[in-house]
């Protein structure tokens, strides 16, 4: 025990000890200059972006005031009934558009997680289909909805290619990671009893990951909802052309009932999406 | 599961029923939202190709533009950083009175998660739309927006850290006679500062990424530079800045991703 | 000198876990609580310091009554009580260093707190003790590294940092193996010789609480049932304690008890004996 041979001061590394009588906090970062480096860049940084957002007091204060007159204005919503049935038609436009883009993006992420799972696939395919996932993921869904209009004009055609295009980069990604962490064991089984690759798949891969597929799938489906439900600013679909419209007539009081709406849509579809993730799982 | 020995199956009937009923609702609900858009197989038919022309007409990328994207990318980053920075000071709060066992009563509690909710249901862009009216175009309405998106994200996850929290440990503290400062420097806050730390750093990595579309309702950023010459038909420059945008992204998300493993 | 006068705590929920216990314990003592559990061990110890606030009786410490005093004068009233915990209850993401540190809270100031700042001679103390308990060079490490016995001497270091006038060790080594809870006991039997301080253990093995106690306290149903040096701790005395059996004058219970199978035993089984218990009074909430 240690009591048994107490370090009395007298001891012959008595010396050590002096010196080692002072401590300071350990730090997190090599040494205590790098601290000191990373929280002044770090405040600098800081400093230089507050400064060159020119954000002042005087501008919020002033701010405050619009502020209280655009809230006074969306007050109340809007509720005229033929209103409230272009919302609802908005409404199921957006909900469809987020299922049919779910669908066909997951379909597209197939082949690229089976691609982006290192266990599974070759290097130059893993590299590719990492690619892919790279730039769906880079680029906001905003920007990509744009770029559809353009190309597809506006209406839903282009928001389902906007939310499926992101969905790719969503879903393969989490999706090769659960196709990563499977255990092979089970597949050399079934590839011990002679099965061409495609029956490996089936038997060996797939039963392991079906649960995870259901709940992936539909977690990223109610993020399609979201995304589902502003695409439309630029004109591509759903409860965002009638945001962006009445928002440009100054018509705050149907944008209240919009915003409403929206939350109202994306509360349930994650209420929805909570309760069938529990059920899979 | 046909042709297996009698009385065997992979699920018993309720659940089989369940399985089979939700695969058809959702086949359902696909179907019949397809009817509902109206969309013509003809133009999904030629979206490929357009998109293809779209592509081409962005080829090769005019990376002479790119240095007048310096300041617009840098001040997109700049919304990101003071929009979380701005998020975690409104979101600590919040957080508070959303976990379950740090919130005075349930009516702070409920105020707390309507918080959460209307900041996370609201899209950046919406949030850009309002706050452009308030501040009127510019940086600031868009910091603004990405800052009050952020809150429900941050609270979200701060509260589910706090109601982690060990109070052995805070009591281990307070029994050597700690005063309630010190409790918190001592006891509470190293529990928490590797979360706060992470999913600031992640959130702010996700900010810099929404920041690149604020443009589009005029608060700043990347966003005007790319909208502009998306109007303007300058299809090589769009390609450009996508790319530079590209980098930007990946560079902040190696940023962040090196800092979170770096914490605990 | 710690004295308790009819000390007695009664939670919310109406269950009474202590009741009008009162003691004098002073000197270098080291005073082992035992009981089954829910006899109110561990609401003793929090009582002293009023991590649990008793709701009847008094708490004396070197004449100071405790019971009653404001925020401040708590506060510094358990700057002189170093306490021990079952579950260590030490900030897992600190290093060891910081931890026994954290002892000396009470006498730094907050912005010192901050920067983890404390004086020269707090920082040599810390040092000595982490040599004591045999953590000599493990300061930087951080305490989620460590084992249970390693948490456990930086427990008693912290109590020990605080320089108290008494120690409470509530469970020290029920998350510890054997061979560590000895080690541990052994430390706690030491620092209350060396530094001249009572030390007051709750224990649950009864073989260690003989073994390392000078003095016995025993509890059942939240009432002092036995107070006696260990020598003088019986199979009767075990069977008031753990089984609510009346004293050995009762006839009625005196012809069972060779059978229970404790006699001649150095180590009764305590949770084994529990059906045994019928012809004692057995508190409701056991």
């Amino acid at each position: 025990m240690a009591t048994e041979s107490p370090a009395s001061p007298d001891s012959p590394d008595s010396l050590d000890a002096a010196e080692r009588r002072t401590w300071r906090r350990p730090t997190a970062f090599r040494n205590r200059y790098t601290k000191w480096a990373v929280y002044g860049a770090v405040l600098a940084l800081v400093v230089w972006s507050v400064a060159s957002l020119w954000i002042t007091p005087g501008r919020f204060i002033s701010g405050l005031g619009y502020g209280y007159e655009l809230i006074d204005s969306m007050l109340p919503p809007e509720t005229g009934s033929e209103n409230i049935a272009r919302l609802v038609d908005r409404m199921i436009e957006t909900i469809a558009m987020a299922m049919i883009a779910t669908v066909a993006g997951i379909a597209i992420s197939l082949p690229v997680a089976l691609g982006a799972a290192g266990n599974l696939s070759p290097r130059p395919t893993y590299y590719l289909s990492r690619g892919i996932i790279s730039v769906s993921r880079a680029i906001d869904g905003l920007i990509v909805a744009i770029v559809a209009v353009i190309a597809l004009g506006f209406g839903p055609l282009a928001g389902i290619f906007a939310i499926s295009f992101k969905t790719i980069g969503f879903f393969s990604k989490l999706f090769a990671e659960d196709l990563e962490d499977i255990d092979m064991g089970g597949v050399e089984a079934i590839e011990a009893t002679g099965a061409s690759r495609f029956q490996r798949l089936v038997y060996g891969v797939v039963p392991q990951v079906v649960p995870r597929f259901a709940g992936l799938a539909v977690y990223r489906w109610d993020i399609n909802i979201r995304s589902s439900t502003i695409v439309g600013i630029v004109g591509a679909g759903g409860l965002g052309v009638l945001l962006q419209r009445s928002y440009s007539r100054y018509e705050y009081d149907y944008v209240a009932s919009i915003l409403i709406a929206i939350i109202a849509v994306v509360l349930v579809a994650e209420i929805v999406s909570a309760v069938v993730r529990r059920r899979v799982q | 599961m046909t042709g297996a020995p009698p009385d065997w199956s992979r699920f018993d009937a309720r659940e089989r029923l369940f399985r089979v009923g939700s695969v058809v609702i959702a086949a359902a609900v696909v179907v019949g939202s397809w009817e509902w858009l109206d969309m013509s197989l003809r133009y999904v038919g030629s979206a490929p190709l357009q998109v293809g022309d779209l592509l081409g007409r962005m080829y090769p990328p005019d990376w002479a533009y790119l240095p007048n994207a310096v300041g617009p990318l840098a001040e997109t980053i700049q919304i990101a950083v003071v929009g979380t920075i701005g998020a975690v000071l409104m979101a600590t709060p919040v957080a508070y009175i959303s976990a379950e066992n740090t919130t005075p009563n349930k009516a702070t509690y409920a105020l707390g998660k309507l918080i959460v909710t209307v900041s996370r249901s609201v899209h950046t862009i919406v949030w850009a739309l309002l706050f452009v009216v308030m501040f009127g175009p510019g940086a600031l309405a868009g910091t603004v927006a990405t800052a009050v998106r952020s809150i429900g994200f941050l609270a979200k996850l701060l509260g589910e850290e706090i109601e982690e929290i060990d109070f052995g440990q805070v009591e281990g503290v307070r029994a050597t006679g700690a005063s309630p400062f010190k409790l918190l420097v001592y006891g509470i806050v190293p529990q928490i500062k590797p979360a706060l730390v992470g999913i600031s750093v992640y959130r702010w990595d996700i900010n810099v990424r929404a920041a690149t579309i604020l443009g589009f309702v005029g608060a700043g950023g990347i966003g005007v530079q790319l909208f502009q010459a998306i109007d303007s038909f300058a299809w090589r420059t769009v390609s450009a800045l996508l790319v530079a945008i590209l980098a930007v992204v990946l560079v902040s998300e190696g940023i962040s991703a090196y800092a979170r493993k770096k914490v605990r | 000198m710690l004295e308790t006068e009819n000390l007695g705590k009664t939670y919310p929920t109406g269950d009474e876990a202590l009741r009008d216990v009162s003691v004098t314990i002073g000197g270098r003592e080291v005073v082992a609580m035992i009981g089954p559990s829910g006899a109110g061990k561990s609401t003793f110890v929090r009582c002293i310091n009023r991590l649990v606030e008793p709701t009847t009786g008094s708490v004396r410490l070197d004449g100071r009554e405790l019971t009653g005093l404001g925020e401040d004068g708590l506060r510094n009233a358990r700057r002189d009580i170093g306490m021990v915990f079952q579950e260590y209850n030490l900030v897992e993401r600190l290093t060891v260093m910081e931890n026994v540190l954290s002892g000396r809270l009470g006498y730094v100031s907050n912005w010192a707190a901050l920067r983890r700042n404390f004086p020269p001679e707090d920082i040599e103390r810390a040092y000595e003790l982490l040599d004591l308990v045999g953590l000599g060079d493990m300061e930087n490490k951080r305490v989620d590294e460590l084992s249970g016995g390693q948490r456990q001497r930086v427990g008693i270091a912290r109590a020990v940092v605080q320089e108290p006038k008494i120690v409470l060790a509530d469970e020290p080594t029920s998350s510890l193996d054997p061979e560590t809870s000895r080690d541990v006991m052994e430390l706690l039997t030491d620092i209350a010789a060396e530094r001249d301080v009572p030390v007051v253990i709750n224990i649950h093995e009864v073989d260690l609480a003989e073994q390392y106690a000078d003095r016995i306290l025993g509890l059942h149903g939240g009432e002092l049932v036995f107070d006696g040096p260990a020598a003088d701790l019986t199979d009767e005395s075990k069977g008031v304690i753990y089984r609510g059996e009346e004293p050995p004058e009762s006839p009625a219970a005196d012809p069972d008890r060779p059978s229970n199978g404790t006699a001649g035993e150095g180590t009764p089984e305590i949770t084994g004996n529990r059906s045994n218990a019928g012809n004692g009074r057995l508190p409701a909430e056991d």
